[in-house]
């Protein structure tokens, strides 16, 4: 057991948060998110070039670096402190964790060395409007496009909601279930190009800024054979995983969120002055900032362990008795990283007083970044309740 | 990062299993589950004869550096034998002041003659230590001490004044104590880390009557006792003392845990049967408690598994409040789970059930130890650089 950075560890992260200091500071995420594509593509492309964040879990065979989820996690972390804006998480957290999961050799070899190019950016799409419902639901039971076999391949129908970065993804993984099928049963993954006849795409304005979603109308979709993800059967279990792995990385960026909010919170009680004292010297005020400090060193030994038991899912030669533990450790840090997000943005605001409370402080912009990646993926509740199946049924 | 355990650390587990479940039968049946804080009243004698089976099979302070009698083990080993003792069901300990604070103290701070003469018996199990910090003027703001120890013709120690709250002061053979050695001096200057022995005239005991009815901690009176010893020199007491505490974050947490763990299993069991699972609300609660208890233990390990650069830090100062906040939640929950069977105690006059204890006793786990609000204070301070409070002016 060894619950602790590596040295190379220590570095990747250190060097992500170099970086993303200087290129995406306070007016950069303003900027690129005041723009439709809602993304830098030059600081994009500077990424994937300079830095190769987008190959990290990518194996060598494939181009790219061969490293792990312990390490996406850490970037993950140091994106969600400084909101980066960029098609990475939809890239990497949910399109090439689907594809190392369900992808076919075929389209390994054919996706994954264009995203290390930094040539192709994807995403994942699963829900319809069924998503919406019952306060939030994100499982197999939300899934919005229609599957049927036809003549040499399969044809998609329906509409898929909330895609990140489902406007501009070159890439797209979708689930679609047989008409007539519930839960996990019926269920396929496909991966097909964006500019396939008969999609369309339509980005949706959001409350969270930062982040662009997407709505796809698929109108007799026709997809060749070698488009169908592995997985057959079990394909509804694989997307499961699947999303289990997009909580830990979700939870890694709220995890990092979280701290920078502290920070900033910090740092201006020590500016602040009222009643002739630093608002910092204040008990009451200190003891909402520790409690935020445990929030985050909590939230972040949940990532990382859940970021251990990930790479023991993805890695082939994982144990296997570890990767069991997948669904319920990717339930509890997100279920942990998003509450704490949440109270820690919304205590961020009050301890900036009414300048928190302004357009022109960046504490807005984490404070809606907390509740729309809250919901994302389904909130504390539904995070809890899965776990609860678990322990009580 | 590596959460799997080396084929050596899984033999350790299967020899430390074994052996509880060869030895942990006969007279010390009863004993499954009981024990810690708020059953600590109970079987004390049988706890005792139990800390000296653990010693003949090697098995107290199994984290102490072989040189001082203990068995070295690595963190992961003390995880492990932590996890097997808890899940075998083995009983709280009583020696644990001794193991986990007299123990490591003595061996940072105190000279070789003097270990020779104190660490053999919690080795052995044969002799049990209480913590004798907190007065009546003095719980929060400890430096604030005003028992007094003067030094003789003959060079010896004498102590005079009380202490409170002392946990287990009624079956210890020793206390260590934070007196002040300088009368003129105040604040955390001038004190004084004396080992006492509790078998003497000048030392009273009186048993304090907590909310659950029970006793477990008591007053204890100084009159002329004499202390057999000062660890470090006149004026280090307070460097002393605060050395102990920071071993209280130490690999017993693991322990610990393993105890909230057998906790939280009774109550998911009692909320299976009397249909508290179906319980939308209570369903959140209890899934919340099992996080916090999860997260509580990656938290650490990962303060445990620390390196040079201890960026685990943080994760140690905020250890105290996460757990005592989390346990007292728990009580509460426990409560809630059982309806209104949670107001029927086991018997007359006042004999509560194991949960009713657990309600009640975690209140104090917010206040021993240093109590939320100071936890806060440190938190606020040391991880985040804030501004000292304010000291009054009384
Ligand atoms: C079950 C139990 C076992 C114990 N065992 C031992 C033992 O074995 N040995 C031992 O030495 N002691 C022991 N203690 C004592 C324990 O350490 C003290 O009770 C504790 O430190 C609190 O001190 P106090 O009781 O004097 O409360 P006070 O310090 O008087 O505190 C009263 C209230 O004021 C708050 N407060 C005080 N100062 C501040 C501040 N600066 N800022 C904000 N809030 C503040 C506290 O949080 C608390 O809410 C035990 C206590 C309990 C309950």
């Amino acid at each position: 057991m060894e619950f602790r950075f590596t040295d190379e560890q220590r570095m990747i992260r250190d060097t992500a948060a170099a970086f993303l200091q200087d290129v995406s500071d306070s007016s950069a995420v303003r900027k690129a998110m005041a723009t439709e594509l809602g993304y830098d593509p030059d600081l994009w492309q500077r990424i994937c070039q300079e830095l190769c964040f987008q190959s990290i879990t990518v194996p060598e065979v494939y181009g790219g670096m061969g490293l792990g989820q312990v390490e996406l996690a850490a970037v993950l972390e140091q994106m969600g402190k400084v909101l980066l804006c960029s098609p990475f998480f939809a890239t990497v957290g949910l399109g090439v964790n689907a594809l190392l999961l369900a992808g076919t050799e075929e389209q390994k070899e054919r996706y994954l060395p264009a995203i290390v190019d930094g040539a192709l950016t994807a995403t994942l799409g699963w829900t319809g409007a069924e998503a919406a419902r019952f306060g939030g639901q994100w499982g197999c039971e939300a899934i919005g496009l229609r599957w049927q076999a036809c003549e040499n391949g399969y044809r998609l129908s329906g509409e898929l909601r909330y895609v990140i970065d489902g406007h501009s993804a070159d890439l797209l993984i979708v689930a679609a279930r047989a008409p007539g099928t519930a839960g996990r049963d019926g269920v396929a993954l496909f991966a097909l190009p964006a500019d396939t006849a008969g999609v369309s795409r339509e980005w949706q304005p959001t409350l969270d800024q930062t982040r662009r979603q997407a709505r796809l109308q698929f109108t007799d979709v026709l997809v060749p054979a070698c488009a169908r993800m592995s997985g057959g059967e079990a394909a509804g279990r694989m997307l499961d995983d699947i999303l289990a792995l997009v909580k830990v990385a979700l939870a890694a960026e709220q995890m990092g969120a979280a701290q920078k909010v502290l920070d900033m919170s910090v740092a201006y009680m020590h500016e602040r002055v009222q009643f002739g004292r630093q608002i910092a010297s204040y008990q009451a005020l200190k003891h909402k900032a520790a409690d935020m400090l445990l929030k985050c060193e909590v939230s972040r030994s949940a990532v990382y362990y859940a970021a251990c038991i990930a790479e023991e899912r993805v890695n082939p030669e994982g144990d296997a008795r570890l990767a069991d533990e997948l669904a319920e450790a990717a339930a509890m840090a997100k279920a942990y990283c998003s509450d704490t997000l949440f109270h820690n943005a919304g205590s961020a605001i009050q301890l900036h007083g009414g300048v928190g409370f302004t357009w022109e402080y960046d504490v807005h912009l984490y404070f809606k970044r907390a509740k729309a990646s809250e919901l994302y993926l389904g909130a504390g509740t539904a995070q809890r309740e899965l776990i609860a199946s678990l322990l009580l049924d | 990062m590596k959460l799997t355990f080396t084929a050596a650390d899984e033999a350790f587990r299967a020899e430390i299993a074994g052996w509880l479940k060869d030895n942990l039968c006969g007279e010390f049946e009863v004993l499954r589950f009981r024990g810690g804080p708020g059953d600590e009243h109970m079987f004390p004698a049988e706890r005792k004869r139990w800390e000296q089976k653990l010693a003949e099979g090697g098995w107290t302070c199994v984290g102490w550096p072989r040189e001082h009698g203990g068995r070295g083990c690595s963190i992961e080993q003390q995880v492990i034998f932590h996890e097997e003792y808890a899940r075998a069901g083995a009983p709280g300990r009583v020696g644990h002041i001794g193991e986990g604070l007299a123990g490591p103290t003595l061996i940072a701070f105190a000279s070789p003659e003097q270990q020779q003469k104190y660490l053999p018996g919690i080795l052995a199990g044969t002799e049990l230590w209480c913590q004798g910090y907190s007065e009546p003027g003095a719980g929060s703001d400890l430096a604030n001490v005003r028992t007094r120890a003067a030094q003789g013709a003959d060079g010896r120690w004498m102590l005079n004044g009380q202490k409170v709250w002392t946990s287990l002061a009624h079956e210890s053979d020793w206390c260590f104590v934070v007196a002040r050695t300088d009368p003129e001096s105040r604040g955390h200057k001038g004190l004084g880390f004396f080992l006492v022995s509790m078998h003497q005239p000048g030392v009273t005991v009186r048993p304090i009557e907590q909310l659950t009815g029970t006793s477990e901690f008591n007053e204890v009176f100084f009159d002329d006792a004499l202390a057999a010893d000062i660890v470090g020199a006149p004026g280090d007491g307070w460097k002393v003392a605060m050395g102990l505490l920071g071993f209280e974050r130490g690999v017993s947490t693991l322990g610990q845990q393993m105890q909230f763990q057998n906790e939280l299993d009774q109550i998911v069991r009692i909320a299976r049967d009397n249909g508290a699972a179906r319980n939308p609300a209570l369903r959140q609660r209890i899934a919340e408690a099992h996080i916090g208890l999860r997260l509580m233990r990656y938290n650490a390990m990962r303060m445990l598994s620390q390196d040079s650069n201890n960026e685990a830090g943080p994760a140690a100062l905020v250890y105290k409040l996460h757990w005592a906040s989390w346990h007292r939640n728990l009580g509460a929950l426990a409560m809630d789970v059982l309806g209104p069977e949670a107001d029927m105690a086991e018997s007359a006059p006042y004999n509560l059930t194991r949960l009713q204890s657990l309600f009640l006793f975690t209140r104090s786990d917010t206040l021993y130890g240093g109590t939320n609000q100071i936890q806060r204070n440190i938190i606020a301070e040391r991880g985040l650089g804030m501004p000292k409070e304010a000291k009054g002016n009384l």
